[in-house]
Formats: structure tokens, sequence, C-alpha cells
């Protein structure tokens, strides 16, 4: 038996992670949906389900559908809003033994200012996420995240209004998510992680209608897998900061491939509705690589790519 | 609820495009009750992606349990194509059950469809008691027998859209006449089955004041109320406008919850 232990602590600017595997927000719910089904202690963090100021109803059904090793979901953020989650979903978070994000996302500029303020002092509460991707009512409805001098904009307010480190999720959806990447370093952020999901939509020709009832959403899954790479490692080669890998993330050797594209993190999502305990065996799949390769510390395959 | 490895019983054909897939497995066994689901991965990999939910038709003896679904599409046909023996990872059970009638009450059983399956689960574990159970379909090759899915003897009234089996009509014909014979009959429904054949149940038992619980379907990713992609339009208790999720909130909710409008 192999005795040697293996360090898989990250380092994301202030933040120590046990271990680089979180959950993506948005498909852990506040995390006591999994807990009868994964010992939530061992993941590296849960970032928790996209909060508003104000709780958020979503869109109207269908709101999700399943497309070729993937799936579109236009949920619309439906969020139970900052305070329910404050006196509800934190008290119970705070038991555990793992790390705590809260992904938050406003309509204006100042709202994300309000809800960084807002978890100002807020013990159990380990880091921001911040989701950019979600229209700005204040410029049309485009993306927050489309704009580097928006996102540049957003991270400040966040990063000025509250005491968290500061993680900025970003949109794949742009021209060159290096801009963006560079755009929000500058303005303070800690890290970044991307990507969010892509753009898509699907049509039933029976009806002639589209299959989501918000016409389009986000393509999430595997489908997305090989763009969210290029799109980190891009990322990686642009910024300072620690960059985590999203993107159709599924087994440990998916995620893998992100850490060696220089990701010093991932972020496990739709695997965790296929397979609860998704993360869980990446963690130990990541562990069991680095044994075999005789690799001590995690921190010395980041970035290890050869071109 | 558990997420387990289950090995296949037996999965066979019981009416057109319909199929009887049963496994062994103690606990969920034990604690499931009428209208709850379990979600299966029917294949390893990614294609297709997503688990598929399915209602519970029954529980034989001390662990086996029963799934009646029909084949629609990539997820049910790979199902179909199941044999014995093979293995696939289920978690359930999952989101509530039918509450049972108080023994004052006649349950009236109306199913559409394939929406029988969570129905004859109700009636199994009513069984003795005088309930009235009806169901519809749109012809007699899609008929399912509850003696051979269920191992139970009870009375079903059918109906046919296509009259090539039962009364030639709907299942909300049986369930109109059934209520003009016994108008003084104090009773619950309950009913599962395409929606808008539910609008209809639910629309002729709001006029007469009975209680009715239904059983919903939708499309879901995770089944446990993480991703919120199985909502329906609802009112909260207090009459607000609010989103139910079909896999936590349901699949079993009091029909009044329901906003029909919005179907």
């Amino acid at each position: 038996m192999n005795l040697r232990q293996v360090d898989l602590g990250v380092r994301l600017g202030p933040l120590v992670l046990k271990n680089p595997v979180m959950v993506a927000s948005g498909t852990f719910g506040y995390g006591r949906e999994f807990a009868s089904l994964v010992d939530l202690n061992q993941l590296g963090a849960i970032v928790v389900k996209g909060l508003s100021l104000k709780s958020v109803p979503g869109n109207p059904p269908p709101r999700i559908v399943e497309t070729p090793c993937g799936m579109l979901n236009a949920i619309g953020l439906a969020n139970i809003g900052l305070r329910e989650f404050i006196e509800e979903g934190l008290p119970w978070l705070r038991g555990l033994d793992t790390e705590v994000i809260v992904n938050i996302y406003g309509h204006s500029i100042d709202e994300y200012g309000e809800l960084a303020n807002a978890f100002k002092g807020i013990e159990g509460v380990s880091a921001l996420e911040v989701n950019i991707s979600c229209p700005n009512v204040e410029c049309g409805g485009m993306a927050f995240g489309k704009d580097p001098d928006v996102s540049a904009r957003v991270t400040e307010k966040v990063v000025k209004g509250g005491d968290k480190p500061v993680i900025v999720k970003l949109t794949p959806n742009v021209t060159d998510i290096r801009v963006i990447a560079r755009a929000v370093e500058d303005a303070g952020a800690d890290a970044i992680s991307l990507i969010n999901t892509l753009s898509g939509m699907a049509i039933d020709i029976e009806t002639k209608s589209p299959r989501l009832a918000n016409v389009y959403g986000g393509l999430s899954g595997p489908a997305i897998r090989p763009v969210a790479l290029y799109q980190v490692w891009q990322a990686v080669n642009a910024v300072k900061i620690p960059v985590i890998g999203i993107g159709g993330i599924m087994s440990y050797s998916d995620a893998l491939e992100f850490i060696i594209a220089g990701a010093t993190a991932v972020q496990v999502g739709t695997a965790n509705f296929v397979n609860p305990r998704a993360s869980i065996e990446i963690i130990e799949g990541i562990r069991k690589y680095c044994l075999e390769k005789g690799i001590d510390n995690i921190n010395d395959i980041i970035g290890s790519l050869k071109i | 609820m558990i997420e387990q490895g289950i090995k296949i019983e037996f999965n066979k054909r019981v009416a057109t495009d319909t199929f009887l897939m049963g496994f062994r497995c103690p606990e969920i066994a034990a604690t499931s009750r009428p209208g709850q689901f379990i979600m299966l991965r029917v294949k390893n990999g990614v294609e297709p992606l997503l688990r598929r939910p399915f209602s519970i038709c029954g529980i034989q003896g001390k662990d086996l349990v029963c799934i009646l679904y029909r084949v629609v599409g990539l997820g049910t046909a790979i199902l179909s194509e199941t044999r014995d023996g093979e293995t696939m990872s289920v978690i359930g059970p999952l989101g509530r059950g039918f509450e049972l009638p108080e023994m004052d009450k006649k349950p009236l059983l109306v199913a559409g469809g394939i929406g029988v399956a969570p129905i004859l689960f109700l009636a199994q574990v009513m069984e003795g008691r005088d309930i009235e159970f009806m169901t519809g379909f749109t012809t007699s090759s899609e008929m399912i027998d509850a003696g051979q899915v269920i191992n139970l003897s009870i009375k079903m009234s059918i109906a046919t859209d296509d009259g090539t089996a039962g009364y030639p009509g709907t299942v909300t014909d049986l369930l109109n006449a059934y209520l003009d014979q016994n108008p003084d009959r104090s009773c619950n429904l309950y009913a599962c089955g395409p929606l808008q054949m539910l609008k209809s149940v639910v629309s002729i038992v709001v006029d007469r004041n009975i209680s009715c619980q239904v059983s919903m379907e939708s499309a879901m990713a995770c089944g446990l109320g993480a991703c919120q992609g199985c909502a329906v339009m609802a009112f909260s208790r207090e009459g607000e406008i609010r989103y139910h999720h079909v896999c936590n909130d349901g699949p079993v909710v009091p029909a009044h919850l329901i906003d029909w409008k919005s179907i």
C-alpha cells in the first residue's frame, strides 16, 4: 500500500481550499438538497445558487431541455433572496467543514455593491462569486459581462463594497475572453471563474415553437467542455490571478485537463444532476492520479501543459 | 432517499410501447409511498446525459420495486432494450406522494394513459377498500391490465378514445357519469395523466367541491430540488402566484394549488 500523502490544497488569492474541486452555482441548490447523498465535508467548496437582493420566482416552464451531451436551461436565476438565505440557508451551511462561496447577481451596478455590503462581516461565507452573465437593465438588457468596462465597474463595486475575497464568473459569450479577464483583474478581482453557460436554443419541429418558454437558454454539460477548456487556457495566459475552470466536467480526467491548462481549481456543475457524487469521485480520481504519477502536491501540475 | 446501483430483475412489454420494469432494492421498497418517483440513469456515459424520472407503480414483497413506462424518446427507448441482469444507478424514493383518504371517503382513482402508473401503486396500498378506478387510453392496444402489473385484481372502468375497448370516449366522461349517478357519495379524487386531462378533471371536481390530488409531470434534470427545472405555475397557501417544483413540492399536489389557467 502506498502511504504517501498528496497535498491537494490550493490557494485562490486569500481563499484557501482543502482541494481544488467545488460544486458550481445553480447546480447544487443551497447544499442541503444533496446532504443525504454526498459527504459535503469532502468538497473543496460549495458555491450556492445565485442570490439577488430580493427573491426571484424565475422563468415560466418549460425551463430545461436535454440536448446532445448537454442541456439547455432558462431557470431565470430563481432564488430565495439575500435575506432568506442569510436567515435560513446559511446557519445550516456553517455547520459544514467546507468553504461556502456565495454567488451574487444584480440588475444594476449599484445592486452588486449592495449585495457585497450585505455580506460584510457575515460569518461562514468564505468568498463572493460575482455572476456578470445576467442582463443589465440599465444597458438595454445586455449582459454586464459582455462589456469590459461594465465588467470592471461591477467588479470594483463588489471589491470596494464588501470584505470577502471576490471571484468574478465570466460569460463565454464574448468576442475575446482575455479582454474581459484582464478588465476584472485590473478592477481588483481575487480570482476569475469560467465559463458560465453558452447561449443556445432548441426548436420543436412539430409545434414550430422553442423548446424553452424563454426561447433561448444556457447550454451546459460535456458538450461545452472543449470550448470551456480553450477559454480557460486563454484566460490563464492573459491574467496573473488564479483561474477556476468550469464547463462540462464529468470525471477526474476532465478536471485534470483544466488543471493542466492552468486552472487552480475547478467547478463541477451539470454532472451533479447526473451523478450527485461526481465531485467526490473527481477528488478521489485526482488523488489517485497524483499518487500514480509520484506527484506530492497538486500545485505541481497546475499549468503543466506542454506545447 | 438513497443512490444505489440496481440490477434489473425483469423488463417486459405489457402493452404497445409500454413496459413494466422491476428491480430489487429493499431500502426503496420499504420507504416508498404511492405518488413518489425514482430517477434512473438508463445508461452510463454522456448521451443521453440526464437521468429520467419514473413514478413507482407498485412494490412486490419486501424488496421488488416496479415502474411502468411508455417509450417516448431516447431515454425510454434505451431503457426498453435493457435486459434482465443489467445494472444501472437509481435515486429514490423522491418527492411527495398521495395523502390517503379518510375511511369515510370513497377514493376515486382517475388515470389517463401511462399516468396509470402511480395510480396503480395507490390502488395497491388501498387493497380491500371500496375504490372506483377509471382509466382512459387512446386505443385498446395501449390498455394496461392491473392484474399483470401489480398482481392485484381490481375492477377498472375503461374508456378508449377510438372506442376499441370499454366506453368510447374519455376518462373524464366516465368521471362525469359516475358523479351524476352518485351525487351524494362523499369522495376524494386522485388523478394522474396528461396535463389537459388533469385540467378537465379538476374543472369537473371544483364545481362539485370534491377534494382532489393530482400527480404532475415535468422534464427534470436532478429530481432533488436543486436545478429548479421542473417548475409549474401554482399558488402559495396565501394565494400568491409562485412556482411549484414538481420534484419536491410534488409530484402530488392538491389540485387547487396549481394555476390551471397557465396550462
